[in-house]
């Protein structure tokens, strides 16, 4: 197995005070280039600042994110993040948003008039270029999430870092907008790392489902390979008996295993 | 079992069917006539009960001060008494005998200068202790103090200072309108979701690009009210700095009028002082919401 993206030895200690927390312990993963891999896990086992981690955003206490087998600790474009709550810029245009980290991204590489058309590009990508005058606030949820995809998509990111991306949405625009990011997958294939709690999702998309233990400590406790053919359809794989293995798997994981204990 | 299921959504998708071409409907335009009715309607609301207030309260002052051995001179003889300044503001017989429009501008002229300082400056520091925790450490509680200085209190230090009336009253400007600039403007860099200092990060802004792309804009609303506090200030404090430091200006005019029993004068520069502290508010406020259109919902 090629490593393209390698998380070595990752520990994460938070500390206030006299007071530490050890929220990561020993998280090793690697990582294809072409993946998907999800990371699913009850609230607060950590996820997130995983995905912190890999995204720069976050220092591990010790270990380190290894891309290309070159390490980075600060944020850049070749991890591009889709944030959860979408987090456009509200006094910029969906155009605009994009075109921020075009603009930084290619500043030396592309002229003017490429820049401009990439941007473009990536909103067609994502069915959101009749919107590019239109402000955020004047936007659904849905339609300002596809824009966060764009916005990561076009840094051209190594691997795509997608944090509980459609977690604020209703189920319909969810399962909508899971089907064009899968679809934009297949099409692109880029490597994605996606965190969520949502069972379903994880199955649908992935390559492999990363389950973490509860925190503090949160492990990897197991990892699962979805060995469904791609494009998968979310109709037909309801009934299909692998898909319903690996669900029952990963559930099995969550709420037998390592059932959320409210913390006291 | 599954029969019925099947005949429910049967029986309810037909009134759905029946409604959706009268939701889909668009309503007829309302005609010309009507729009402009409507709107008059509206101006009507808005103008008609302070005229109401207005001529209440003038009548009430005519009655009150009509009397002979009246201290204050009552509405028709300010107008009488003043006719020919407010008729002609532009003229001009040397020295501080000049027109209204002159010692207003003059005025301004003193708080364009001041508060534009006070803007660039209170906008630096304010970013400066929004950002840097340590800087806040260390010019907070100075910036708490010396904000409570009333603005008078200035005028002698800047007069030792600057050995001159003209700067020494744009001083008094620049230090009473800076702090609610600094100290809003602080609050709105504190304010910036991490969300935005994420994605600058994954983009990779640098700093300056950080500071005009994110910074200001997110801060924009709060840095407005500052501004706007502090031009309501600032034109507080113009009126009694000139009072003091003399020469042409609004304030040497009122204090003017009163040293040469002038009252009907006074009445009338404080109905323009009013009216332009007015107009500077409306016109920050104004220019606030244009450059923060869309910051303020997410």
């Amino acid at each position: 197995m090629t490593a393209y993206l390698k998380l070595d030895h990752i520990d994460k200690i938070f500390t206030r005070g006299t007071a530490s927390t050890e929220v990561l312990k020993d998280i090793n993963l690697t990582i294809e280039k072409g993946e998907y891999v999800s990371i699913i896990g009850h609230s607060g086992c950590g996820k997130s600042t995983l995905l912190n981690i890999i995204a720069g955003l976050t220092g591990a206490t010790t270990g380190g994110v290894l891309l290309e087998n070159r390490e980075v600790n600060s944020p850049g474009p070749d991890r591009a993040v889709v944030f959860q709550n979408h987090s456009l810029l509200p006094w910029l245009t969906v155009y605009e948003n994009v075109k921020l980290g075009v603009d930084k991204v290619f500043a030396r590489t592309k002229s003017r008039a490429e820049r401009d058309a990439w941007v473009m590009h990536n909103l067609n990508l994502v069915q959101m270029a009749h919107a590019r005058d239109k402000r955020p606030s004047e936007i659904s949820g849905g339609m300002k999430q596809r824009v966060g995809i764009a916005r990561a998509l076009a840094m051209e990111p190594k691997v795509l870092l997608l944090d509980e991306p459609f977690g604020a949405l209703d189920a319909l625009t969810r399962a909508h907008l899971q089907d064009s990011v899968m679809a934009l997958h297949q099409k692109l294939g880029n490597t994605i790392l996606m965190i969520t709690h949502d069972v379903d999702e994880a199955v649908l998309l992935s390559d492999r489902i990363v389950m973490m233990t509860n925190g503090p400590s949160a492990r990897i406790g197991e990892v699962l390979e979805v060995p469904l053919a791609r494009p998968r359809k979310r109709l037909e794989l309801a009934a299909n008996s692998t898909y319903l293995k690996c669900r029952q798997r990963v559930l099995e994981f969550l709420y037998e295993r390592h059932r959320f204990v409210e913390a006291a | 079992m599954n029969m019925p299921a099947t005949k429910i959504e049967v029986e309810t998708a037909t009134p759905a069917a029946i409604a959706a071409p009268v939701v889909t409907m668009t309503p007829k335009r309302p005609p010309r006539a009507e729009a402009y009715a409507r709107m008059a309607r509206e101006t009507a609301v808005r103008v008609i009960p302070p005229l109401v207030v207005i001529a209440l309260l003038t009548l009430v002052w005519e009655l009150v001060c009509r009397r002979a051995g009246s201290a204050l001179p009552p509405p028709s003889r300010v107008f009488k008494d003043t006719k020919e300044l407010i008729l002609d503001p532009f003229f001009d017989h040397g020295g501080i005998d000049k027109g209204l429009f002159w010692h207003l501008s003059a005025s301004l002229q003193r708080v364009a200068l001041g508060y534009s300082l006070s803007a660039v400056a209170g906008i630096a520091l304010g970013v400066l202790v929004g950002q840097s925790v340590w800087a806040m450490r260390g010019l907070d509680p100075l910036f708490q103090v010396l904000r409570t200085i009333p603005p008078l209190a200035w005028l002698p230090l800047s007069l030792a200072a600057f050995r001159d009336g003209q700067p020494s009253a744009i001083f008094v400007i620049f230090i009473t309108s800076i702090w609610p600039i600094i100290i809003n403007t602080a609050v709105g860099i504190r304010n910036i979701p991490q969300d935005y200092r994420n994605v600058a990060a994954v983009v990779q802004l640098n700093p300056l690009e950080f500071f005009s792309k994110i910074m200001i804009p997110a801060a924009a609303p709060y840095i407005f009210t500052g501004l706007r506090i502090g031009i309501g200030l600032s034109w507080l404090a113009i009126v009694a700095a000139e009072m003091l430091i003399g020469g042409v200006g609004i304030g040497f005019f009122i204090w003017d009028a009163w040293n040469s029993s002038h009252i009907s004068e006074i009445i009338l520069a404080l109905f323009y002082v009013g009216i332009v502290g007015f107009v500077l508010d409306r016109l920050i406020a104004g220019l606030g919401k244009f450059v923060t259109r869309g910051t303020a919902q997410n």
